[in-house]
């Protein structure tokens, strides 16, 4: 190999793992903001019920790592990651999640209800499949005004089973929307594995739908944000729909104090943190550095705790107000 | 009737068209809407002038057409959703219940969900039983809805355009048997707002409120009282969410009798909210029994004699003006 050959690919390599680097850090950023969630729940500060993401990191961090603030997406009731990597500021979150009243929607809508539309965040949802056709239509929305703006769904294995999902794969099938369905199955819907779901797999259902699709190792970031690049560069050149399907792991219980007593002891699940920290430490990358980087997340993570438990909770009064909006052009 | 006599359907037509044209973020959606011009031959034309990208033919998917004109709006547009029988929303209650009434809210006041459902209700059609349902008081019960029902055909234009104007999901119900309705549109076009009742015939004795196709019976019954020297007052609600409760108090404080009329099944409806909002706030006004008039408890029943003795008409609407005097 030449000289500049060589300088040539550790340039790329450096550059790779920079990016890589930069990726690891929103994971350990969503990773410590879920800690906190459990703790905070536990504690009785964060009201209702919370979803975490604990394992499935990778899928949120590593797509979104393609897309930008004109692109859209619409998540689940397991949402935070997508929120926290779509770039809903960490202030908001904790503020929404402990219901106060600058939280991102005021405290109207909690852990599955966030949203933050500056961002392209088109909301958490509470329904499952819920936001699957609301993806589909901001998809439409950027195929009329032209641009290459895309939209993505992210739901869970669960949502394969209801109407409006197959409804939505025709429909962007069949009219060309630049869509991207990214499954996050983690085998599990609530308490029942998907085997007891399903009955078909959701490569048949793209293929019959006459849909690209791609499998990834959700727990791979480099592998999820490799292959999740290459579709959505595909689709911000032809405008059509993608399905990708991570398998992924739901580290924790369905929610936050789930007993979880229907779930036996399986084989320890791969951590992506875990993985991605030892890519990096094989790149060259300290220890120390990597931890400081934790410590960094747990800083910005317990600033925000803080100056949520500052803020006050809103009046039922304004909320009152904003049934219905007034007269604003949207 | 003169030469340029038209009918709700081209009503409604030109409202849509006018939309198209003056706004650019309008865009219809619904099920055979394009060439075949909707089951109702409502939007006929429209995807010649406007074109495949703003007047789209949907597959029959009733859900997902709704939860995409959710997505459309969030994403700046204002979707102007068919649904072809009223009855077939039911299919798509979680995107209007759930997601489209809901966003701003819950979104705390970011963004807007301008999107209008345009539907019809009713029967009289010999439609049966999933094809002749008046649901607008599902719609009127969630918080985050507008519900409008026109009876005429300037309010139809002029309704039809505040709606799409409006920043909030609002669900537009033309009644079936008014497509035969045939008239002139005023020129120009006339202008609305929505949440103000309009009263059509004014009266002393008593105040009959109503909404779309029923205007009509209303003031027919009211003729018929007229001979037995009851002189009746007629509101045509307009907008059943918001609905217009200054108009009805005040008329209910002139008259000092109520009755509530609308083809939807009486129990639980439009009529029982009216009702119960001027039993408190109009009690001291009152000389008589607040009367309902409604679709009896059951599915609207198909056959020619048995529909026609369902569907509540003149002659209950005389009937319950006549109980108000106890
Ligand atoms: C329409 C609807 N039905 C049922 C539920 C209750 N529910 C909440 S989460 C869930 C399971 C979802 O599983 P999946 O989509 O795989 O997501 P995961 O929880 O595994 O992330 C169910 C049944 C709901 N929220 N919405």
């Amino acid at each position: 190999m030449s000289v500049t050959k060589a300088a040539e690919k550790k340039a790329s390599s450096n550059r790779r793992s920079a990016e890589l680097l930069d990726l690891y850090e929103r994971m350990v950023l969503i990773r410590e903001a879920e800690r906190m969630c459990g703790v905070l729940f536990a504690e009785g500060e964060i009201p209702g019920f919370i979803h975490l993401s604990d394992g499935q990191e990778a899928v949120s961090v590593g797509v979104m790592a393609s897309m930008t603030a004109e692109d859209t997406i619409s998540s689940t009731h397991r949402g935070h990651g997508h929120a926290l990597a779509k770039g809903l500021a960490l202030d908001s979150f904790f503020k929404e999640l402990m219901g106060k009243v600058d939280g991102a929607c005021k405290g109207r809508g909690g852990s599955m209800h966030v949203a933050d539309l500056s961002v392209g965040m088109l909301g958490a949802n509470g329904i499952v499949g819920g936001g699957v056709a609301i993806a589909v239509g901001s998809g439409l929305a950027h195929k009329l005004r032209g641009g290459d703006a895309i939209a993505a769904s992210f739901f869970g294995d669960g949502a394969l089973a209801e109407g409006v999902f197959h409804e939505s794969l025709n429909i962007a099938s069949l009219m060309q929307i630049p869509v991207l369905f990214a499954c996050e199955n983690n085998g599990w819907s609530e308490f029942s594995p998907t085997s007891t779901q399903i009955v078909f797999s959701l490569e048949d259902l793209a293929a019959a739908h006459k849909i690209d699709y791609r499998r990834v190792d959700g727990s791979d970031l480099e592998e999820v944000s490799a292959v999740a690049s290459e579709i959505i560069d595909a689709m911000r050149r032809d405008r059509r729909p993608r399905v990708l399907e991570c398998i992924t792991v739901r580290a924790r219980g369905h929610f936050e104090g789930d007993a979880q007593r229907y779930r036996g002891a399986g084989p320890a699940p791969v951590d992506p943190l875990a993985k991605t920290r030892l890519l990096l430490e094989e790149a060259g990358a300290s220890a120390g550095d990597l931890d400081q980087l934790s410590e960094r997340a747990r800083t910005q993570v317990a600033a925000a705790i803080e100056a949520a438990r500052r803020s006050d909770e809103p009046t039922l009064q304004s909320a009152a107000e904003e049934v219905y909006a007034q007269g604003v052009k949207p | 009737m003169s030469a340029s006599a038209v009918r709700l359907g081209h009503v409604i037509n030109r409202a849509l068209d006018d939309a198209l044209a003056r706004d650019s973020t309008v865009v219809l959606m619904g099920e055979d809407i394009g060439k075949a011009g909707g089951s109702f031959a409502v939007t006929r034309g429209l995807q010649e002038k406007h074109g495949r990208a703003r007047v789209i033919d949907m597959p029959i998917s009733e859900n997902a057409i709704a939860g995409m004109a959710v997505g459309l709006a969030l994403s700046g547009y204002r979707p102007v959703v068919e649904i072809m029988f009223m009855d077939f929303i039911a299919l798509a209650m979680d995107a209007v219940v759930n997601q489209a009434a809901k966003l701003h809210f819950m979104f705390g006041g970011q963004g807007a969900v301008p999107l209008v459902i345009r539907t019809q209700h009713g029967g009289g059609l010999n439609a049966g039983p999933q094809h002749s349902q008046c649901l607008e008081a599902w719609f009127a019960h969630i918080p985050g809805l507008k519900v409008v029902c026109p009876a005429t055909l300037d309010d139809a234009y002029a309704l039809l355009q505040a709606s799409i104007d409006d920043p909030n999901p609002v669900i537009f119900i033309e009644h079936k048997s008014l497509y035969a309705m045939k008239g002139e549109l005023s020129a120009p076009p006339p202008e609305a707002r929505l949440g103000v009742a309009n009263i059509v015939r004014p009266g002393t004795d008593v105040t009959i409120v109503t909404y779309g196709a029923m205007v009509q019976k209303a003031l027919a019954a009211a003729d018929r009282l007229a001979q037995e020297s009851i002189d009746a007052e007629v509101i045509d609600l307009r907008t059943i969410q918001p609905w217009d409760e200054a108009t009805v108090l005040e008329s209910l404080s002139r008259t000092h009798r109520l009755v509530v009329a609308h083809e939807a099944v009486e129990a639980f409806g439009v009529g029982a909210e009216i009702a119960a909002r001027m039993a408190h706030v109009g009690f001291d006004e009152l000389d008589g029994p607040i009367v309902r008039v409604g679709g009896a408890f059951m599915p609207v029943p198909f056959g020619r004699g048995l529909e026609a003795a369902y569907l509540p008409g003149e002659a209950q609407i005389v009937e319950a003006a006549r109980s108000t005097y106890g």
